[in-house]
């Protein structure tokens, strides 16, 4: 019997032993999303989270050894955009249609996020770099961290700040859009796409395809908007 | 499956090539998609061909987050001194940006006379 040390030794050098516990931990998630009858506080994302988080910590891995072996994962976010290419394209004759609340929905989400943020932010005290690295967290995460290093924000808290948006967008919106009554897929879809991008877009999948691919284009046309608005946002509430 | 990808990741090259050219505001992947889009309208057999391995992609689209997410750990201090305050920010301007995007969207469907009654939510969906 080989000293377990030394096999652990191996196991925490390559990137076998992440990509695993990253696929695992997510099946787990999955696992639960669907034994709750896919309640959206049972959030996937966020379970496989605090999972690979508990392990972690108990290993006492870092998050660079950790990436080594995740980022085989992560970097199936650029194709998996890529592939947003297909329920829009299916879904077509139902966005020619839908043009003019789309623009409206869209002008009115996006500045909605980024001011509101900002100025909730600020009656708590917020300011400077902080503030600015808020602005853009409603919009996907490469074009929010390059938004924040443009206006002055820290890349990494924007990091931070875009995935919890997106894991609490996923999370509140079926009960938010059920208590409020609307029942057009296609609103509900691309509000969650242009609060709360790829995360909101993944749980509006889960529900309707139709969803879905509106949450997809909210997603892409707010990671346009965002860059316009965010800077001006900042320079009009940011104090 | 491998031609889906290869066709998926082309796209997502030539997207990422054009975007830094071009210094656009957006990321090559949405300029992938775009351009896949416009494919799949000029050639609707591409669309057929992808269609089975690109849905399987979406389906687990929270997958791809999971890795980005722990991060947030590693940057847990980053978020010690100012978390509440921006939670607070976050909870309430995530909260508002839903309502209004999807009530505004509804209200200005039922003006412009662009509903679509195949897609509501009907009382047994999630």
């Amino acid at each position: 019997m080989r000293d377990p040390l030394l096999i652990w030794s191996y196991l925490a050098q390559g990137p076998l032993l992440w990509l695993t516990a990253t696929l695992v931990a997510y099946l787990a998630g999955d696992a639960c999303f669907r034994a709750t009858g896919r309640q959206s506080w049972a959030n996937p994302v966020l379970i496989a989270v605090i999972l690979l988080a508990l392990l972690l910590w108990l290993t006492g891995t870092d998050y660079a050894t950790y990436f080594e072996g995740a980022q085989f994962v992560h970097f199936m976010l650029g194709p998996a955009t890529v592939a947003l290419a297909l329920p829009l394209y299916d879904n077509l004759p139902r966005v020619r249609k839908a043009a003019l609340p789309m623009l409206a929905a869209l002008l009115a989400g996006s500045a909605t996020a980024v001011v509101s943020a900002l100025l909730i932010a600020r009656a708590f005290g917020i300011s400077g770099p902080v503030l600015a690295s808020l602005a853009p967290k409603s919009t996907t995460a490469p074009v929010a961290i390059g938004i924040a290093e443009r206006i002055g924000g820290q890349p990494t808290l924007t990091a931070a700040l875009v995935l919890l948006t997106g894991i609490f967008g996923a999370i509140i919106v079926t009960p938010l859009l059920n208590a409020l009554k609307i029942r057009d897929w296609r609103a509900r879809g691309f509000s969650v796409g242009v609060a709360a991008h790829g995360i909101g877009t993944a749980r509006a999948f889960q529900v309707n395809e139709t969803a879905g691919a509106f949450s997809g284009i909210g997603m892409g046309l707010n990671a346009v908007l965002t860059a316009i608005i965010a800077p001006l946002a900042l320079r009009l509430f940011g104090g | 499956m491998i031609s889906t990808l290869a066709i998926i990741l082309s796209f997502q090259l030539i997207g990422e090539v054009i975007s830094r050219a071009l210094t656009l505001p957006l990321p090559g992947p949405v300029v992938g998609l775009i351009l896949l889009v416009l494919t799949c309208i000029l050639r609707p057999s591409v669309a057929a061909h992808i269609r089975g391995t690109t849905l399987g992609l979406l389906q687990h689209l929270s997958l791809f987050f999971v890795p980005a997410g722990v991060g947030i750990v590693a940057h847990r201090d980053l978020l010690r001194e100012d978390g509440v305050a921006l939670m607070l920010a976050l909870i309430g301007s995530t909260v508002l940006a839903i309502a209004v995007g999807a009530w505004v969207f509804a209200a200005v469907a039922r003006w412009t006379g662009s509903t679509d009654p195949e897609a509501q939510k009907g009382p047994n969906d999630a």
